[in-house]
């Protein structure tokens, strides 16, 4: 029999772990950079596009990158008969009839592809418009993905869907999904392949009033989940008392530690910097797995 | 209606720390809470009735109605958000988080099988009281389209208190389209940022972004001795791009506290309370300028 840890992804094992919120600053980013560093080998995955900091911290060789775009409709004037078949049909109101012609509003196209299928003139055609980037990283033993968001764009999610699909591509491994805030659909297309969820919460009132949403997202989806409490100060813990409240597993505290907190603002990594946070991190992420592992048994026993 | 809006591009920086503290300074006669999906400003403003609660329908969801459909495939093969699979019987279905409404696979079906159904998908909620106007509201859980939503939270405390001079708005983390939508027709943002280097590379994409829209906008520091060579390289920072830097906040467990008994950091008399009056008054004059 051979010897296998419990924090080791088993060869042919693939495990996807998704660290979420709710609330922003909880320590998301803490967590997972810190999981995938305590890992032997691990894929790190910032779907945090609007603001993905990951990669500050992990300061990847960039190995690729690849221009994110989505589609735009293009209107022919010399073809197209002002008909208004294409301003009827959009429900975004991306398309405007102005001076006898359709007019397009880039930013609020949703590239359903809804205006070049009803055109009777084929009229329009769609063209490329990037939204944003995917980059891949090596640091370590980490693979980094991160995605990026321009400025000015509104909608992440065909970044999270491409980074999602690129990271599949290498194969069996311990995945950390770095989630973004919030319970919106860039979260659900974060956790959508999830194995295990991760809630991160501090001990605030807010961070209990957003738990209570992510908790409420987990299981809607049907996910196996445990909570990780953050900032852990003596005295009461409200976000502790939730947990036990709602039977939430409390899977590892991190306490309020000062040292902590300025390593973290110096995007440092602790786990690579700290004996003792190289610990804790290997823990939870042991624990982690072990609850992940236990579900899926779970489930193919079901 | 002068509107001032605070965001923070990272999340967790003291975004509703600050607009809680603001509103109380300024006695402002109207404010809103724009993080749809995940808003806290109710939880410290201490309303005394119950709000008027409105249904929210963002974009309408698509419906096959399965003994209709001839199963030609061809709704799922035009489908641009991957929102419509068929099971095992060959019965096709929308997962509803997925649809965005578009109305591409009811105009392709061939026999009329798909309909778009309205769709509730958060609530409005407006309180009236003391005569100050709050306007909140909850995105339902998974929904999409929050940016629409942040529009009518912006309407609705806007068509209750026309009157009202100044309007301070808590705005949601992040760059995207609720952001974006909140950033529409304010007269200044006020971003509250922290000294880390995550805080840092956020502030400067919320800049960007504010920048693309041509908001006036200023910076304080959040807890800033929790690394004050960080909290120097912000100051740098706003100096060299020409942005109004109007203090810093300590980090302080006093505020926690206040927050945790559902008090904003100037009800009490606290460190933070106190950097919180002086960024108060320069921000006021920022805006007034």
């Amino acid at each position: 029999m051979t010897f296998i840890r419990d924090f080791m992804v088993k060869k042919g094992e693939d495990m996807r772990i998704a660290v979420l919120s709710g609330k922003g600053g909880t320590g998301k980013t803490l967590v997972s950079v810190n999981l995938a560093s305590a890992a032997d080998s691990a894929v790190y995955i910032d779907c945090d596009v609007e603001e993905p900091d990951g990669h500050l911290f992990f300061k990847p060789q960039i190995v690729s990158s690849e221009e994110i775009a989505v589609k735009l409709p293009s209107i022919d004037n010399g073809l197209c008969n002002g008909c208004r078949k294409c301003v009827d049909f959009c429900k975004f109101n991306a398309l405007a009839f102005i001076k006898g012609r359709p007019c397009v509003f880039e930013d609020v196209c949703h590239s359903c592809g809804g205006c070049t299928l009803v055109c009777p003139e084929r009229a329009i055609t769609e063209t490329d418009r990037a939204v944003g980037e995917i980059r891949k990283g090596t640091s370590g033993s980490v693979t980094a993905y991160t995605g990026i968001l321009k400025p000015g764009e509104e909608s992440g999610v065909p970044i999270i869907k491409r980074i999602m699909q690129a990271s599949g591509s290498e194969g069996d491994a311990l995945r950390i999904i770095d989630c973004p805030p919030g319970s919106a659909c860039v979260v659900v297309e974060s956790i959508r392949d999830a194995d295990y969820c991760i809630l991160v919460a501090e001990p605030t009132v807010f961070g209990v009033h957003n738990l209570n949403m992510v908790y409420g997202l987990v299981k809607l989806f049907n996910k196996p989940f445990g909570a990780v409490l953050n900032k852990c100060l003596d005295g009461e813990n409200p976000a502790e008392k939730f947990c036990i409240e709602n039977s939430i597993p409390i899977i590892g505290r991190i306490p309020f530690d000062t040292e902590l907190g300025k390593m973290n603002s110096d995007a440092e990594i602790a786990a690579r910097e700290s004996k003792k946070y190289k610990e804790l991190f290997s823990d939870l992420l042991r624990t982690a797995m072990k609850e992940a592992r236990r579900e899926t048994a779970f489930d193919t026993q079901r | 209606m002068r509107q001032l809006l605070i965001l923070s591009g990272k999340g967790g920086t003291g975004k509703t720390t600050v607009a809680s503290a603001f509103i109380k300074l300024s006695g402002a006669k109207a404010f809103a809470d724009c993080d749809v999906d995940a808003p806290n400003l109710h939880l410290i403003m201490g309303q005394r009735s119950e709000p008027r609660r409105t249904d929210y329908y963002g974009m309408p969801k698509a419906e096959i109605d399965a003994d209709i459909c001839v199963q030609c495939n061809g709704c799922a093969e035009h489908c641009r958000f991957d929102a419509i699979s068929v099971n095992s019987a060959g019965e096709y279905s929308v997962d509803r988080f997925d649809c965005e409404g578009c109305g591409v696979c009811e105009s392709v079906c061939p026999v009329g099988a798909v309909a778009l159904r309205p769709e509730v998908s958060g609530e409005l909620m407006l309180y009236n009281g003391d005569g100050r106007i709050f306007s909140t509201a909850q995105l339902k859980m998974g929904s999409g389209h929050s940016g629409m939503l942040v529009t009518e939270v912006k309407k609705q405390m806007k068509d209750a208190a026309a009157n009202a001079e100044l309007a301070i708005i808590d705005g949601s983390p992040g760059i995207g389209c609720p952001v974006i939508a909140s950033l529409s027709g304010v007269d200044m943002v006020l971003i509250v940022t922290e000294p880390s280097v995550s805080g840092i590379s956020d502030m400067e994409r919320i800049i960007k972004t504010a920048e693309v829209f041509g908001t006036k906008t200023a910076v304080c520091v959040n807890k800033y001795d929790i690394n004050t060579v960080n909290t120097e390289r912000i100051e740098g920072f706003c100096r060299s791009a020409g942005l109004p830097y109007v203090g810093k906040i300590p980090f302080d467990p006093e505020a926690v506290r206040a927050i945790n008994n559902g008090m904003t950091i100037v009800d009490v008399d606290c460190p933070s309370g106190r950097a919180a009056r002086e960024i108060y008054k320069n921000t006021m004059e920022v805006l007034s300028e």
